[in-house]
This record gives structure tokens, sequence and C-alpha cells, in this order.
């Protein structure tokens, strides 16, 4: 018989048009259809490899879903993947499956990798529109064992989950008046829609998980009093919010942010509908986003569709941003103008002491530094000033102190970050786990899920043991 | 959904709520703070505590009414329910025997010195209480402050209660002649503060101000109440709110205060004719 020819094109995903999206909060990847779905399933030639579950930090079981799209049966796909995953809608659409499943699947050899990523997501989208029933999975006997989670970000809406269907009784904290962390005040309505994020939420909450809101950990309870409380385990999933800044001249001036308050205040109190929503939000004519991750996008973007003409400037070169290239190429259509290998020195302040500018260096590429990439050295006689009635600074966050001051018994590293085992999230203080960006300063939300489940295994033993 | 117990108008604009929130009340100290939203649309705003009772479960905070939140807060009554409050946020005051201190506020940090007051005199200070407003209408819980200082000065612009003047001459006498004041803690609008700072800085007195900046979570992630102090970037939330006045930026204080008061406007003037 002769080899089945495989298609090398990935069925393409339906975007809104850059001009229009630049007008709007909708989500810019549309998703594909059921059609799309199947056809791009096809494409999967099953191989023995599997290593596509490997390369999922979580590791779905991704040829047997895939299969289930292919034949159009898309509720075996959905319970399929919640098997292993109870946030399907928000993997498929924030995942760098690039650099994960997608990454090490056989067709990448061809530069064609299986679209894993939009599949998951079809399933997902598909999922509570035709099928309302709560949990799928069965659900092991209640053990009366019960577990405090705190954050409801990635990391601890799947250890929370992952406990529950190993029955133990488990309770989320969450410091904010709404479930979801970095999900719902970081990402942007446009990547990733904040009814996505609660369905999800809603699904781990049919699994018996309890989410306490407006409760903060090292001020409204310590982790001590968790266990007084009759908890016998801990699960430390805070993240890591703080934000960095360049510590230059101005930079306190009213008109420079941090992503996070300007994203907060974008995405969590939705002051894109201000007035109507009370929460106020300031937008420049011209916007200066610090940064080349993800966040630096995001915020680039945000700022595009709120009427700004918008500068990401960064201190190394295109190929070395940190952000997925799929953003990049997002925000460069959207019409974001990039200065690449350029570095701000200084801001300046009108006489309302509002900023008006950011004088930047140029820089070049020196020697690899300890990240590995190559270290940005500034050219004598570069600087220039970009004028801008707003600058956004997104350098990346580390974990906040509260939590160190309050818990006697964890060990910290350097960065403030929490120091755990590496595979098991188990921290230096007895009971108590940790996983996410409080462990490994700003990372992915895949990343923080995978240690949110390695923790939930480890915590499972634990309980079994006591 | 956190109910309110109890409402009170203290003054015209100026109200003190109680609202049920076990879990703040059981943890609360003087100095710290409370972040609550009314309803769904809304921001969420910093007010400090301004007293707590564990066995009933409830905080207290006072608010003026000036922008969108607290005119909605002010129409709810008792029995209603505001969406969210969560807490105590701030680091408490630092309370010890110090000898004599000075507690200073202006408008309604009247009600917010008022933990810090009856803390120092648990502590053996000999305290005396400073309180500046307007006019004699604007003063309320005299009684309450007295019963708690050795010494309670009232000030007022135009001289209808008290002495006439500011809140920062009594501190400047006291000082020029010699007396022994070994902390001031001042409290009240920033240029109050500043003021106060300026007034006790010749005399070298450790003075620390309770910082309001625009909050929006108060677990040290947004980074918009940020505060140069001696020259370093602090959050008020996380290392605040309590600082050392003779150390902090005011004029980029003030400047960062006043950023959004035109949207402030825009929103008041469609919260109170929801109608139109």
């Amino acid at each position: 018989m002769a080899k089945a020819k495989i298609d090398l094109n990935r069925v393409a995903m339906p975007k809104q048009e850059a001009g229009a999206r630049r007008q709007n909060f909708s989500e810019v990847a549309t998703g594909y259809t059921a059609e799309d779905a199947k056809r791009e399933a096809s494409r999967c030639i099953e191989c023995k490899a599997r290593n596509c579950v490997a390369g999922c930090p979580v590791a779905i079981d991704i040829p047997e879903f895939i299969s289930a799209v292919k034949t159009g049966d898309f509720t075996a796909a959905d319970e399929i993947i919640k098997r292993t995953n109870a946030l399907p809608g928000i993997c498929g659409r924030v995942c760098p499956q690039e650099s994960q499943c997608e990454a090490v699947c056989t067709l990448a050899k061809k530069k064609a990798p299986v679209a894993i990523g939009r599949l998951e997501r079809f399933v997902a989208d598909w999922e509570p529109g035709y099928r309302l029933k709560g949990s799928t999975g069965a659900k092991a006997p209640k053990s009366c064992k019960k577990v405090a989670v705190i954050g409801s970000g990635p990391s601890g809406l799947t250890c929370a989950a992952e406990l529950a269907r190993l029955g133990h009784s488990v309770t989320i904290f969450e410091s904010l008046h709404v479930a979801g962390g970095v999900l719902m005040y970081g990402i942007p309505e446009f990547r990733l829609p904040k009814t996505i994020v609660q369905t999800e939420i809603n699904f781990v909450r049919s699994l018996g998980v309890e989410i306490v809101l407006n409760a903060v950990a090292g001020k409204t309870f310590t982790i001590d009093e968790l266990f007084k409380d009759g908890f016998q385990a801990v699960f430390l999933g805070t993240g890591a919010g703080l934000p960095l800044f360049l510590n230059i001249e101005n930079e306190n001036a009213p008109g420079v942010y941090s992503a996070n308050e300007f994203l907060s205040r974008v995405n969590l109190m939705k002051a894109y509908h201000f007035p109507e929503f009370d929460t106020p939000l300031k937008v420049g004519k011209e916007v200066a986003v610090v940064g080349g991750g993800n966040v630096a996008m995001d915020a680039a973007r945000s700022a595009v569709r709120l009427g700004a003409r918008v500068t990401v400037v960064y201190r190394r070169g295109r190929e070395e941003m940190p952000a997925r290239l799929e953003e990049v190429e997002n925000a460069e259509e959207e019409g974001i103008n990039f200065l690449f290998l350029t570095n701000p020195i200084s801001f300046q302040v009108n006489d309302q002491k509002w900023v008006s500018g950011m004088t930047c260096q140029k820089m070049s590429l020196g020697d690899p530094d300890a990240s590995g990439r190559r270290r940005p050295v500034p050219v004598g006689g570069s600087e220039f000033t970009l004028p801008c009635d707003m600058a956004i600074v997104a350098l990346g966050t580390r974990p906040n102190p509260l939590i160190a001051r309050s818990a006697p018994g964890l060990a910290f590293a350097s960065a403030g970050t929490v120091i755990a085992d590496e595979s098991t999230g188990l921290t230096r203080k007895a009971g108590v786990w940790a996983g996410g960006d409080i462990v490994t300063g700003s990372a992915t939300v895949i990343s923080a899920m995978g240690a949110g489940k390695a923790a939930a295994r480890d915590i499972d033993r634990y309980l079994a043991s006591l | 959904m956190y109910s309110i117990i109890s409402t009170e108008e203290l003054v015209p604009r100026v109200r003190v709520y109680r609202i049920s929130a076990p879990r703040i009340a059981k943890k609360a100290a003087a100095g710290q703070f409370v972040i609550l939203r009314v309803d769904d649309n809304g921001e969420r705003i910093p007010l400090t505590i301004a007293d707590w009772d564990v066995v009933e479960g409830s905080v207290s905070v006072v608010f003026m009414e000036v922008g969108t939140t607290t005119t909605k807060l002010s129409r709810l009554k008792a029995g209603d329910t505001i969406s969210d409050i969560v807490g105590p946020l701030g680091n408490a005051t630092e309370i010890d025997n110090f000898g004599t201190v000075c507690l200073m506020a202006g408008g309604f940090a009247t009600a917010t010195i008022m933990p810090i007051a009856r803390a120092m005199k648990a502590a053996g200070n000999r305290v005396i209480t400073i309180v500046g407003a307007r006019n004699k209408d604007l003063l309320f819980w005299r009684e309450r402050l007295s019963a708690v200082s050795d010494e309670l000065i009232i000030t007022t612009d135009d001289g209808s209660a008290g002495r006439k003047g500011v809140v920062t001459e009594p501190i400047k006498e006291m000082l020029e002649r010699g007396e022994r004041i070994d902390r001031v803690i001042a409290i009240g609008p920033s240029i109050m503060m500043k003021f106060s700072a300026l007034t006790t800085k010749p005399f070298g007195i450790k003075t620390i101000v309770s910082m309001n900046p625009i909050m929006i979570d108060g677990t040290g992630m947004c980074g918009c109440c940020r505060v140069s102090v001696a020259g370093q970037t602090r959050f008020a939330c996380v290392d605040g709110p309590e600082f050392d006045a003779h150390a902090i930026d005011w004029d980029n204080f003030m400047a960062r205060q006043r950023s959004y008061i035109e949207e402030e406007k825009r929103s008041l003037e469609i919260c109170r004719c929801p109608s139109g």
C-alpha cells in the first residue's frame, strides 16, 4: 500500500484583521471551526514516539485527544484532556506550544508540527456549549484530608484540581476579589477572554474545590494558622507579583506605570470600560513600553487599543526577545513600533511633573551573560530622547515580601523566591509545598501548572502517610 | 458580600461605617488599612481602619464623600452589603513607650488617629493630640480623643473652636519653647503631612506619616502606590503605609495623587446622576 502523503500545511488560525482588532478588546484569534479542527487533527500521524506528551509539562494524552477530534467526537476529546488538564481553554491560548509539545512533534522536523494548542483550545471552547454537566473523570473516594492552596493562579488551580480528584478537601485562598491571579489581572481580554478563565475556574469548583476570596496570606492569615485550623498540607502558589523598575531618574513621575498597574487597571478592573466601570485609566497619545517579554507585548497592544501610538524599547535585538514570536508578529501587525538595542537612562517631566520623555541610549551586543544571551553594552554618545506622555515599565517581577515576613521556617533565595525541591515542590517548612512563579521567578502559565501538578502528587503521598 | 452593620454621619459628608468582616477584625492593628469595592463595577479603594471589634467580627472605616466610590458608599444603609473588603493591609504602627508622643490629625483623619492614640496611651506614653479642622462643625470624637490623650489641642482655620490657625502651629510653639517630644505621628491630607514634616525637621524629631496613595491590589503587585523615600522607591501597601516624613519626596507624591483628577470628576458626575 502506498504511504499516505502528509499534508505539511497547518490549518491557519482565523484571526481578526489587524485594522479591526486595533479598535477592540475582543479575542484576536477567533478559533477553529469544527471542520478546521478535524482537518488539522487528521494531520497527526499517530507516531509511536509520542514526543508531544513528553513535551507537555502536564503530560496531556495528546495523540488520544487528537484522534478523538479526527473522528468528530469532541466530547471524548474533552474528557481525555480534562483527565490531565483542568484548564485547557487557558492553555490552548497562552501556552508556548512552539517550544513545548509542538517543538517535539514528529512533523516539526518538516517544519509543520500539528497545531496541538489550537486543537486543545477548540475542544475547550466546544465543551461548555455542548455539555454543561459538571466534573469529568472519576473522583477518588473522600479522604477527609484538608489541604489549603494559597493563590488561585495557574499553579494553585492545577494543584487544587488534582488534589480534589484524589479525594482531598481543598480550599483555595485568594487575595483579590476574583479568582484567577495573573490570568485575570495580567493577560488581556484579547489574548485570554475572562469568561474562559471563569468557566474553567468553575470547572475546578465543580470538582469540590472551595475558593475563599479577599484573603491575603501573611495579613488575613498566616500559614501556621492554617495548620491550627486543621489543614494538613499547604501549597503556596502566590506567584511573583512585585514589579521591577529601572531605578532611573524620574521613574516615579506620574505617567510612568509598572506593566502590572496598567494591565490590572485594564484587565482586572475593566478600565477600558471607564466610566461605566469606576476605575480610571490615563492613556497617553505617545506611549513608550520598556521590555521585550510577553507582558511588554500585552501592555503595548492594550495601549494601542486604547488609542495610543506605541513604541516598544528593548535593550537587545528582535531575535533575543523573550516574548512569543506569534505575539511579536501580532504587535507588529497592529502598528507597534520597535526600537531594538535601546535602553532607557532617565525620564523627563513637564511642569506638571508628568512624564514627557524618555532618554535612551543605543546598545550593542557583547559576550553572552549569565542568561546565555549576549550582554547589551551601551554605545557611547548615542543618547537621544523619545518624547512620550506615558511610559510602561515591563521588566519582570519578583515574589512580593508578604509571604517571607509571615511564614517562619520557609527558606528564600536571594531573588525572594521560595526554595523548594525541583521535582516535588516541597519547601524547607514541614507540610508546605510551593510552585509556580514564587519558586521560579516570572515564567509561563504552563510551567506553573506543571509545578502545581507535581506538588499535588507529592502532597497526596504525604497525606497518605499521615 | 459583606454587610454593613451600622452607619453614622459624624459631620456633613464624613461617615463611619461598621462592616461585618470577622477575619479582618481578628487581625487588625492600629495603623492598618482595608481595601474595599462597593459593587461589581467598583474600583478598589484603600481606607484606614478606624476601629475593630473581634467579638462582633466587625471593622469600622471612616470616609469623606468625595469621589465615586465614597459617594456610592454614602448611599448605603445598615443592612446593605458591599461586594468586597480585604485586609488588614499594611504594617501596623510601631507602638512603644517613646516618652511623649504628639499625634496630629487633619480633617477626618481624626478617626484614624484614634486607635493609635489609644495604643500609645496604653503603652505608657504621654499623649498630646492636636486636631485641626476648617471650623467647629467639622470636629468630631473630641471626648473619645480626650479620654486617650493627656492633652488635646484643637485648631480651626476660622477660630470657631479651639485656637485659630493651622495644626502645625501648636507643635511649633511647643518645640520652640523647648518642650520634649519624642515622636510625632501626623495623619491627614498630603499638604498637612508635608507641613508637619517641615515643622518638625529643624528640631530633629522623628516624625511618622501615614501615606494614602492611589492603590489597586494593596499587596505589592501593581506598584501604583510607590513613594520616593530617601531616594528609594517604596510601596506604601507593603513597606508602609507609615514612613519617615522627613525622607519623603512630597512634591512627587502630590503630583502622583493628582494623576486621575479629570477622570475622577467625570466618573463622579455620572455617579451622581445615574439616569443621565
